[in-house]
């Protein structure tokens, strides 16, 4: 296949744009857990930075004999209190790295395996449209976020309220990943014309199976974004239904999780036995498994709010059971990847009943990409096995919103997904860029350092969330600031768990710093060969046809059935339980906004509380 | 499908099954259950606190950023607390530590959960969703005498 020049700048600007955002993220995860464990109170780098723009703003002025900058004066009046900063940062890290990285990465991930397996070009003007719509929303989404005015977190729940530009922005992202997965529809028709009577390759398969259950599940989140919260947030209409929001926002927040976890599970299912040195041990195994994510990752999203009001309690039971229903694929998983890489363990002249284990090629530098899969293997153990807790119904009252659920999904999304996309990022930009992936010790090195970090990390949120320990909240201005002592809010019980994830979080962000020397100086390398693209491919070791896995169509009906039967009581449930509708608050001000406009408007000086 | 595979599979359906079982029996068999839809009471204004049977006591709470509005509880040991829960502006946790409450006030709605406090002792609360730059000073304490 010829790559133009066209394609390969596509996928190139959509793995690096949003790689240079993830670089802002994961520091703002190292501030996350320095803040949380009451080291810090204020980002010591921000301040330089907004300190030596005006500075260097005021010499200028003073050179040019002018009036003082109105921009100094906005820079110096930033609001660094370190309560702010901290939501201000976590919303940052959120929305940068779980929904900019890894949507653009899926879009870019299918650009390359869909024309690859198919052997059918990509039309890259709607590629290009596609990336353009993106990068445009996360443009307006990052202007409000960076200014301060969308400090609400990647969950953005009303009636807390950010800058319309953000739900606008949001909004956009995900149309330009709809138009991105469009573009590949007339490539399958194509094939399917061509190849009659064959099976679809697993790999493009699995990219369909991954868009599908996007589209559907942010069909719901648009409603949320475009008829709920941006008109509100525009000041068109006064008030918002906070219930119907937030079922409306959980119908795409968990099939969200199989958005990401998809693409890693094509590179597991299609490439992982290869460079292995083996087969997959089940090509039939891998259908079934993409099949049974589409029927049941979306109609399961009450488990995300068993602690939540206005849904009835054998709503939450039949979603319970759903959710159970889709933990099978993922174990199915467990056993066709470890039986390929036992199978791999074997060809490579592993013995016994453990033998194998040792013949994998976990530290080569020529295959460099096993460690990425490896790693994140390993930690989706424990992710697996936390989020059959969460999911499982009375058990989450144990666990619901405290620091145990970011210990359970960074082992999910911050392990096998976060791994498989920065190996898969390093490896395409290499490719086609024509470039040779520079310090291989140091590229094998990172999935194991990271590894090590989150698991530290995970474990100490994950105790501490047992204790009851919050998730998403400054605990070294609260529970954990030593002023504190004595009165009820102090909470000492919780300091050592605040601080293992303090330990494990600084190892994780070295693991990353390592990474990004390793993907920008390949990026910034001197070019030793052609572009080309090229996958590692593994054949089945077992292969019987499976008609009924074939055909993608029927299992999108059923599934539609499922969601409507699922949804349907949910949804009934919470218009009849919602009574008022609320007005918007914004997270600095405790009255709402149009009466705090008011105020300044009457002129009265309003203190915000801290 | 080889045969290791149909093994394999049916024993994690069958494990996942148990499991479903087990909450199923923690559910109707020891009362842990999750909260449900509240229709019967609209969202209110005012807390309260009142004794509605011999050690049975109900109380009304209204989550504001960033503190419960919620009169002082100090109830005997062995007393059961029915709990109703809204919130007076944004999302809000509420989190009794040590026991299986853990609610999110939303507003517009009602949330309800009861609790039986049998050691004597301080029980801490927390808000544990984030409700805007206040919100880590969020908390609340139930104490339990003798």
């Amino acid at each position: 296949m010829e790559l133009t020049r066209s394609y390969r700048n596509l996928i190139r600007t959509e793995l690096i744009v949003p790689m240079v955002l993830l670089v802002i993220g994961v520091y703002g995860g190292l501030m996350q857990v320095l803040f949380r464990a009451g080291v810090l109170d204020y980002d010591p780098l921000l301040k330089l930075l907004l300190d030596t723009v005006g500075a260097v703003l005021l010499a200028v002025d003073r050179l040019f004999g002018r009036e003082t900058d109105p921009l100094v004066a906005a820079l110096s009046s930033v609001d660094l209190r370190s309560s702010i900063m901290y939501y201000w940062g976590l919303t940052l890290h959120g929305v940068l790295n779980a929904i900019v990285f890894t949507t653009f990465f899926a879009v870019a991930f299918g650009n390359a395996v869909v024309p690859y397996f198919l052997k059918q070009p990509l039309n890259t003007r709607i590629g290009w449209l596609s990336a353009i719509v993106m990068l445009v929303g996360t443009g307006l989404a990052g202007i409000a976020m960076f200014s301060g005015q969308a400090s609400v977190l990647y969950t953005f729940y009303p009636p807390l309220k950010a800058h319309p530009l953000f739900y606008l922005g949001a909004a956009l992202l995900i149309v330009g990943s709809w138009i991105g997965a469009a573009n590949w529809i007339p490539m399958y028709r194509r094939w399917r014309r061509e190849n009659p009577g064959q099976k679809i390759p697993l790999a493009v398969m699995g990219m369909f199976a991954t868009f599908i259950i996007w589209f559907i599940a942010t069909l719901s989140v648009a409603v949320e974004v475009l008829f709920l919260l941006l008109p509100w947030s525009l000041g068109w209409t006064e008030a918002v239904d906070v219930p119907l929001a937030r079922a409306l926002f959980w119908f795409f927040g968990h099939p969200l999780v199989y958005f990401w976890l998809l693409p890693a599970y094509v590179m597991y299912y299609t490439m992982l036995p290869k460079v292995a040195g083996g087969k997959l041990f089940s090509d039939a195994a891998g259908r079934l498994v993409f099949v049974m994510f589409i029927l049941f990752s979306i109609p399961v999203g009450a488990h995300h709010q068993f602690a939540d009001p206005g849904i009835g309690t054998q709503w939450k039971w039949l979603h319970t059971v759903l959710t159970y229903a889709v933990a099978l694929p993922s174990l199915i998983t467990a056993f066709t990847i470890a039986a390929s890489l036992e199978y791999a363990g074997r060809q490579n002249g592993g013995r016994g009943l453990f033998g194998w284990m040792f013949r994998l090629p976990y530290f080569s530098r020529e295959r460099w990409l096993f460690s990425y899969w490896i790693a994140g293997l390993l930690i989706f153990i424990f992710g697996g096995i936390s989020g059959i807790v969460n999911a499982s119904y009375n058990l989450n009252m144990a666990v619901h919103n405290t620091s145990w659920i970011p210990g359970h999904f960074h082992l999910t999304v911050a392990g096998p997904v976060l791994l498989a996309f920065l190996g898969m990022s390093l490896y395409l930009v290499a490719q086609l860029s024509g470039k040779e992936v520079l310090w291989r010790g140091a590229a094998v090195a990172v999935p194991y350092l990271w590894l090590v970090g989150v698991l530290i990390f995970s474990w100490g949120m994950m105790r501490g969330g047992l204790h009851g320990m919050p998730r998403r909240t400054y605990l070294g201005a609260g529970a954990l600031n030593p002023d504190l002592q004595g009165t009820p809010l102090y909470r000492a019980d919780w300091a050592p768990y605040a601080e293992i994830a303090m330990v494990g979080g600084i190892i994780m962000f070295a693991a990353m710093l390592l990474y990004f020397v390793v993907f920008f100086g390949t990026l910034f390398a001197r070019r030793v060969r052609e572009a080309h693209l090229e996958f590692p491919v593994a054949e089945a070791y077992h292969d019987e046809p499976v008609r009924a896995l074939n055909r993608l169509a029927p299992w999108v009906a059923t599934a539609v059935v499922l969601i409507v039967l699922s949804y349907t009581p949910v949804l009934y449930d919470v218009l009849r339980s919602s009574f008022q509708k609320a007005p918007a608050y914004l997270p600095e001000y405790n009255v709402p906004e149009k009466q705090l406009q008011e105020t300044i408007r009457q002129g009265q000086s309003s203190q915000p509380t801290e | 499908m080889v045969r290791s595979e149909r093994v394999i599979f049916g024993l994690s359906g069958a494990v996942m099954a148990l499991f479903l079982v087990g909450l199923l029996v923690l559910a109707t068999g020891f009362g842990v259950d999750v909260p449900g839809c509240v229709t019967e009471m609209k969202p209110f204004e005012q807390d309260t606190l009142f004794q509605t049977g011999d050690r049975r006591w109900e109380l009304h709470v209204v989550a504001r950023m960033w503190a419960y509005q919620m009169p002082a509880v100090e109830l005997p040991a062995g007393s059961e607390l029915d709990i109703y829960l809204t919130s007076g502006d944004v999302v809000h946790g509420f989190h009794i530590d040590r026991t299986n409450v853990n609610l999110m006030a939303v507003p517009g709605a009602v949330t309800y959960a009861r609790v039986r406090f049998s050691e004597p002792g301080e029980y801490p609360i927390v808000c544990h969703e984030y409700c805007g730059i206040g919100h880590q000073q969020m908390v609340g304490v139930i104490r339990i005498v003798q």
